[in-house]
């Protein structure tokens, strides 16, 4: 192991794919990933949140190894995924998906499911399997009796388990939770949350953690980064972006929380517009035609992040060089 | 008693409510014993048929049925060169099966290719198979099937190979279709994000999942197969005398149809039979094997 402390490290990854325009129109980029760069320390849980088609489920395949990034490098662990094969990048991440209804196989029994991944990897000796498989539905709280069940004999909150189950049987080193509890009922959450939690402590993992429900990754993440359109626009430690968010999207996304309270309404996020075409990306800063403190720089230059708090924002309203213009 | 122990409730597994459903299916089991019936009888042909199907004596000829006044010498009689009815049928269901089975095979074998590869990987790949497959869909199987036999000769061989490598379109359409529905599954991406390589993906993952689907189309072109062949016969372009094909059978007593009209039915009831029997049972598997499909 390296002496980082830096489990996963993205930098300047960049997906582009090409958009068909129909038959004459020939295609056009879309830049779904627009050069992010982020830093997993060992054992935290980094906060992704955004809009969906802000390009939270495209990072996760590029981190799954399912797709190649078009530019910049992932590192896990100080090693590069470049100059090695999906099975590796396997070993050591893993995916945690939303819906445990469609992440496991119907014909196969918990057995088949969980054993899987040593089936493919070869690393553990047939007649080990069994034991292995215990030990894991012992580790994700399942009851041994149900090795043999099949999905559809089981509730929601038990598939997520075999799911969870499935994934760390590898002991993978980072695990990418891709909406892992928001398929589940809201009793199931919590106890699904739990386990997670006690797992990190228990194997030292570390989740990045993607989710649209803002106040469970107020509850489990460490550090939050804040996606709009392909690009980080904020990342900081939970509490300080929680309570005091700087850039305007994260401020109006965090504002959006609905309260327990029905009297307050709808939350007024002071957001004008709806989400932009990806296809054709606003100029300068793309959240400038919804931002509330937009200038006439902002249409222009395009934003670069700001060291801030152990974290960064995208924002001039934030960048010492612009103060004067922004005022 | 202190009661039921909530935790050891476990619903039915899909294997018990399967069966559950299968017995309680009508169709399923009528199709389902009809067809095993005439498996079985054309198994133990060589046992239970009365004569040798190509021993032709020329004083028989024509005799009727036990139940038209005939004797149980020759149970269903016998035809136009005095071989015995019975036994040609009983031999001729053999040919029906294997036509019927050896058919399904060949064009399942290319069809479920073509469809899961094309469902799988998209693109490029299901372009060219969804070309491939309208170029098939625009030959009439008819006209193509006589025109290969009138080339090559009509014989057993060559009426299974036109025919298996004519009916594989259902196959490649369902199997794609269904791929295509599994292929954004997330159990899937989970078996790509574990390293899992695409003919494991196919096999363990898509395969098991499009199984119940496949049966279906099987027995779907088994039936069709049998028809189409029996057509072939019947014009002389398929099996070749003196091989007992229903078809054959039907044709070799058209010319007799209003003074013996039994030459024409015994294999006309028969063909009815099989046609039934294997529809009712794919009719039947589809019943008993989809809600799982649904979760």
């Amino acid at each position: 192991m390296t002496e980082t402390g830096i489990a996963l490290e993205l930098s300047g990854v960049t997906k582009t794919y090409r958009i068909s325009q129909g038959l004459f129109g020939g295609s056009k980029p879309l830049r779904a990933l627009d050069n992010i760069s982020l830093q997993l320390r060992k054992g935290e849980v980094l906060g992704l949140v955004g809009e969906s088609g802000c390009g939270k489920s495209t990072l996760a395949k590029v981190l799954l190894g399912l797709e190649q990034p078009t530019n910049g490098e992932v590192h896990v662990y100080g090693q590069p995924f470049a100059s090695h094969d999906r099975k590796w990048i396997a070993r050591r991440i893993q995916p945690i998906f939303q819906d445990p209804y469609s992440s496991l196989n119907p014909r196969k029994t918990v057995r088949e499911i969980i054993t899987l991944p040593l089936r493919v990897h070869d690393v553990v000796e047939s007649r080990e399997w069994d034991k292995e498989v215990g030990g894991m539905l012992d580790l994700v709280g399942l009851p041994q009796r149900l090795i043999d069940a099949s999905p559809s004999q089981m509730s929601g909150g038990q598939r997520q388990r075999v799911a969870i189950a499935r994934a760390l049987i590898m002991r993978p080193k980072v695990v990418i939770c891709d909406e892992p509890t928001s398929a589940l009922d809201v009793s199931v959450q919590s106890q699904i949350l739990n386990l997670l939690m006690d797992l990190r402590d228990e194997l030292g993992l570390t989740y990045l953690f993607i989710s649209h429900n803002l106040a469970v990754v107020e509850h489990i993440a460490s550090r939050v980064a804040v996606m709009y359109l392909g690009r980080v626009v904020e990342q900081a430690p939970a509490d300080r972006i929680f309570d005091a968010p700087k850039h305007p999207y994260a401020s109006a996304l965090l504002d959006s929380i609905l309260t327990p309270d029905p009297s307050l309404g709808v939350p007024d996020v002071n957001m004008d517009g709806n989400f932009p075409n990806p296809v054709e990306p606003p100029s300068g800063c793309t959240f400038h035609p919804r931002c509330p403190s937009a200038t006439a720089l902002c249409s222009r230059k395009r934003p670069e992040p700001v060291d801030q708090d152990s974290g960064f924002v995208t924002c001039h309203l934030h960048d010492p060089a612009h103060q004067g213009e922004m005022a | 008693m202190t009661g039921i122990d909530n935790d050891m409730i476990i619903a039915p597994s899909p294997a018990q409510q399967m069966r559950r459903r299968a017995l309680r299916h009508w169709g399923f089991l009528i199709g389902g014993s009809l067809l095993g019936l005439i498996v079985l009888l054309a198994l133990i042909a060589p046992l239970i048929a009365p004569h040798d199907p190509y021993v032709q004596d020329l004083s028989q000829r024509f005799l009727r049925p036990v139940f038209m006044g005939g004797t149980w010498e020759y149970p269903l009689g016998t035809d136009h060169l005095g071989r015995d009815y019975l036994s040609r049928l009983l031999y001729g269901a053999r040919i029906s099966l294997t036509i019927g089975l050896v058919t399904a095979i060949i064009s399942g074998l290319i069809g479920t290719t073509l469809g899961v590869a094309a469902g799988y990987f998209g693109g490029r790949v299901d372009t060219i198979v969804m070309f491939i497959i309208t170029v098939r869909l625009s030959m009439p199987v008819v006209l193509v099937a006589l025109a290969v036999v009138a080339l090559f000769g009509g014989s057993l061989t060559v009426v299974v190979l036109v025919l298996g490598f004519l009916l594989w379109d259902q196959f490649a359409v369902v199997m794609r279709t269904s791929t295509q529905q599994i292929r954004s599954q997330d159990y899937l991406i989970s078996a790509q994000a574990l390293g899992c390589s695409t003919t494991r993906i196919v096999m363990t993952e898509i395969m098991p999942n499009v199984l119940n689907n496949l049966i279906v189309i099987i027995t779907l072109e088994m039936a069709h197969a049998i028809i189409l062949e029996a057509a072939l016969s019947f014009l002389g372009l398929g099996v070749q005398p003196p091989l007992p094909s229903w078809g054959l059978m039907i044709a070799e007593g058209k010319d007799m149809l209003f003074f013996e009209p039994f030459l024409i039915t015994i294999p006309g009831i028969a063909l009815f039979a099989l046609i039934f029997s294997i529809n009712m049972l794919g009719d039947g598997v589809r019943d008993v094997t989809a809600p799982e499909n649904r979760n």
